[in-house]
């Protein structure tokens, strides 16, 4: 019994770092990409051009740490927890960044998508509700 | 939807959850992990990347990766991407009947669930 639930335990942690790389990775990628500004055309040299500045970029450096971080969560918690437990559960982030652009950014969120923030947490709920790990404990 | 678009949402959702399963099943293979400490770490993830499963699941995501990128060249962002919400039905399949993991009702349930809201989402 208490090794179920530090099973558990483990797991809602991992998925919630996992959830919490993930997003801030991507919105760091993005903030960085979008501060470089577009590629000028797609000759060999402007392509190597973009790219080193790219790598000059703090934001998409630390957005790739972020995602590193998010994918070593991934690894650990695919380690004991089943992917159809783990893929669903870790969805929750698509809802995350929609509140948070609403909460902090003031974006505006339309009807149809407050939809789908809610289903995604009532799909979460009732995924979150099986056992990670069917394949030892059923 | 165009035929080329089809086929293109087709290879990207099979090639990112064969990419994912290939993942899950090599940890598997590596067994729990039961330590977090930075050197317990880094000898888990050097040993988990001598698992060939691994390479196949990178190669995989490469693959679905390069595949979006191409089809974001002439398709719109807000068809592709609830398309690709799909991919938790063909994922949990692949997991039932390829990892041989028990996915009863209820799960069964959240992940079709999941799969209305995040295409809700990303249409919206």
């Amino acid at each position: 019994m208490t090794e179920r639930k530090t099973l558990r335990g483990k797991t809602y942690v991992l998925l919630a770092l996992m959830v919490v790389f993930g997003s801030a990775g991507d919105v760091m990628l993005s903030h960085g990409m979008k501060k470089l500004g577009g590629l000028d055309g797609w000759s060999f040299e402007e392509v190597l051009l973009f790219f080193s500045r790219t790598l000059t970029s703090g934001t998409v450096w630390l957005g790739i740490a972020m995602l590193l971080l998010f994918f070593i969560s991934y690894l650990l918690v695919l380690s004991w927890a089943d992917f159809s437990y783990v893929s669903p559960a870790s969805a929750v982030g698509y809802a995350l960044v929609a509140v948070m652009g609403y909460i902090f950014l003031g974006e505006h969120v339309p009807p149809i998508r407050w939809l789908g923030i809610g289903l995604i947490c009532a799909g979460v709920a009732l995924v979150g509700g099986t056992h990670p790990n069917t394949r030892q404990n059923g | 939807m165009t035929a080329r678009t089809a086929l293109f949402i087709t290879i990207i959702v099979f090639t990112s959850q064969g990419g994912d399963l290939a993942l899950s099943y090599a940890m598997k293979k590596m067994g729990e992990v039961r330590s977090f400490g930075p050197r317990h770490l880094l000898k888990t993830l050097g040993r988990a990347f001598q698992i060939g499963w691994m390479w196949v699941g990178i190669g995989l995501m490469a693959v679905a990766f390069f595949s979006l990128l191409a089809l974001l060249s002439w398709a719109n962002v807000s068809l592709v991407v609830p398309a690709t919400a799909s991919s938790y039905i063909v994922g949990t399949l692949g997991a039932q009947f390829l990892l041989g993991e028990r996915v009863d009702k209820v799960r069964w349930i959240g992940v079709l669930i999941v799969c209305l809201g995040v295409a809700f989402v990303c249409a919206g």
